[in-house]
């Protein structure tokens, strides 16, 4: 490889932060993921939409590194997926909170920030920033199994952001939210993105879709698309994105091939 | 600090298995859950005293409660410690902490010496209460000291935590390991010598009762508890004690893989 460690260690040279070869995952006996091949662009925000059952989450679980792979190759920031190194750079939250109930918000908060490896003045200056950008001040104190379901999936954010990371995994992060709300963190998305974040986020609602720079548009552990979206809608004729994905759907074969 | 070797391929450093940092910070996250939870605190510590003032009314017999007491010490602690551990590492596996935590960097060794230390300091509690109102209160007599008493009833609620961690991994809800108490732990409790004392088994009986490690806890404080002392015999006892308690947590460990099927 010629690639310079060094520069290397935000992204390749091509700006690429994650990449897939041939990613195949089987769980018992079910084929989740076919054949996968796929990289995601550094400092943008990458759609993964689907239906539910489709295999949105083994595909962020197999980035994180917490999904055995059957066959393939999955590389972010140049390392396989799941090495130690990477484990403090990629933010993920699942669709389940995965918090503490019974501790509040900063004791979570101050747990998994040790756990990523911050201490005190940058843990406190972190818990500091997450918890004002994701708007929960004033809730600190508070027990998290008391906090409303937004409030809860905020938490849940909260720690995917809490040590700064390259790559951001967010499982279907807006599910539930009151519309206010989800505009706002779409546009935190974005401004993460703007100072290099990368981010890959999960959902099944296709509103959402156009908010994205990038989009994989997934069924059956296949992608029907991988484009960004204005070059889907022009290569679907789609007046819209849900409709964009019927057609590539249910369309004739022809049709089915993936748009790149 | 990474290292170059002469192909110019860097080599990954191997991090060391255990972070004092990470192990302590667990070992406060989970004093931190339990303390927010005071009346469960409250149960694990009055109930052994509550039951063992129990024992007490309910034989009533000096020679008998001087016999019994020391097993109980070593078997409450036991009990309490399996299902609190087994119920917790189950939720943080429901609750999906389990899989962030192991997409962070903490290592298995951090999280289940942190869950020790955790329960341990709460064992010391519960034992040295029960002691003290046992060694006080109820007119129980110990030769001797009953520092070895209470180290070993100690060592003996860490048996129980680690089995209990250990189980949860095989149960998928909550009402499974709770199941698990009695099926864990009510066989061994036939069998260890509270019942009826293991030369007394049938040859079945002995050998079954032989393999498992409550025995040995049992035995290692009516040893303790007619002494006062150490001695070679429950050196041995301790030893046993220890093994299964490594074996309970590695086999654990093998149960917290960071990347699941």
């Amino acid at each position: 490889m010629w690639v310079n460690r060094h520069v290397s260690t935000t992204a390749s040279a091509d700006g690429t932060v994650a990449r897939a070869r041939g990613l195949v995952v089987r769980r018992s006996g079910h084929l989740i993921l076919d054949d996968l091949t796929f990289a995601i662009a550094r400092g943008q925000v990458t759609g993964l939409l689907g239906p539910s059952g489709c295999g949105k989450t083994t595909l962020m679980r197999t980035l994180v590194g917490v999904q055995d792979v059957t066959a393939g190759e999955v590389t972010i920031l140049d390392l396989p997926a799941g090495h130690p190194r990477l484990r403090n750079r990629i933010g993920y939250s699942t669709q389940a909170a995965a918090v503490y109930p019974d501790l509040t918000l900063t004791e979570n908060l101050r747990y998994f920030g040790t756990v990523l490896g911050l201490k005190r003045d940058r843990l406190a200056a972190a818990i500091g920033k997450t918890v004002g950008e994701l708007d929960l001040n004033g809730l600190e104190g508070r027990t998290v199994g008391t906090f409303s379901g937004g409030q809860l999936a905020r938490v849940g954010l909260a720690v995917a952001l809490l040590g700064t990371p390259d790559l951001l995994v967010l499982d279907e992060p807006t599910v539930g939210l009151d519309p206010v709300l989800r505009h706002d963190l779409w546009q935190m998305f974005h401004r993460l993105a703007a100072a290099g974040t990368t981010l890959l986020i999960s959902s099944h609602v296709m509103d959402e879709a156009a908010r994205c720079d990038y989009l994989l548009f997934m069924r059956e552990g296949r992608f029907l698309a991988e484009a960004a979206p204005d070059q889907i809608l022009r290569q679907t004729g789609a007046s819209d994105l849900e409709a964009a994905f019927l057609r590539l759907a249910t369309g004739p074969r022809s049709a089915r091939e993936t748009v790149k | 600090m990474s290292a170059v070797d002469v192909t110019g391929i860097e080599s990954v450093r191997v991090a060391p298995p255990i972070s004092w940092s990470l192990t302590w910070a667990t070992a406060r996250r989970v004093l931190a859950q339990l303390r927010h939870d005071p009346r469960t605190i409250a149960m694990m510590l009055a109930v052994p005293s509550v039951l063992m003032i129990l024992l007490r009314y309910v034989l009533d017999n000096p020679l008998a409660l001087n016999r019994l007491a020391p097993v109980y010490i070593g078997v409450f602690p036991f009990v309490t410690m399996f299902i609190v551990a087994a119920i917790t590492t189950q939720r943080e596996r429901a609750r999906g902490t389990l899989e962030r935590l192991m997409a962070m960097p903490l290592g298995w060794l951090d999280l289940l010496a942190g869950y020790a230390i955790a329960f341990g300091l709460l064992a010391c509690v519960q034992v040295t209460l029960v002691l003290v109102i046992s060694l006080t209160w109820l007119g129980v007599s110990v030769p001797g000291s009953a520092v070895p008493m209470a180290v070993v009833a100690v060592l003996d609620a860490i048996l129980g935590m680690s089995i209990g961690l250990f189980a949860s991994a095989f149960a998928r809800t909550e009402f499974q390991a709770v199941q698990f108490m009695p099926a864990f732990v009510l066989p061994q409790a036939l069998l260890c010598g509270l019942v009826v004392a293991r030369d007394h088994m049938t040859p079945v009986l002995r050998w079954l009762s032989d393999v498992l490690p409550l025995s040995y806890a049992v035995d290692a404080m009516q040893r303790i508890s007619t002494s006062g002392s150490w001695g070679r015999a429950t050196g041995a006892d301790l030893a046993v004690i220890l093994a299964f308690t490594v074996a309970a947590l590695v086999g654990g460990a093998l149960t917290l893989r960071r990347r699941t099927r």
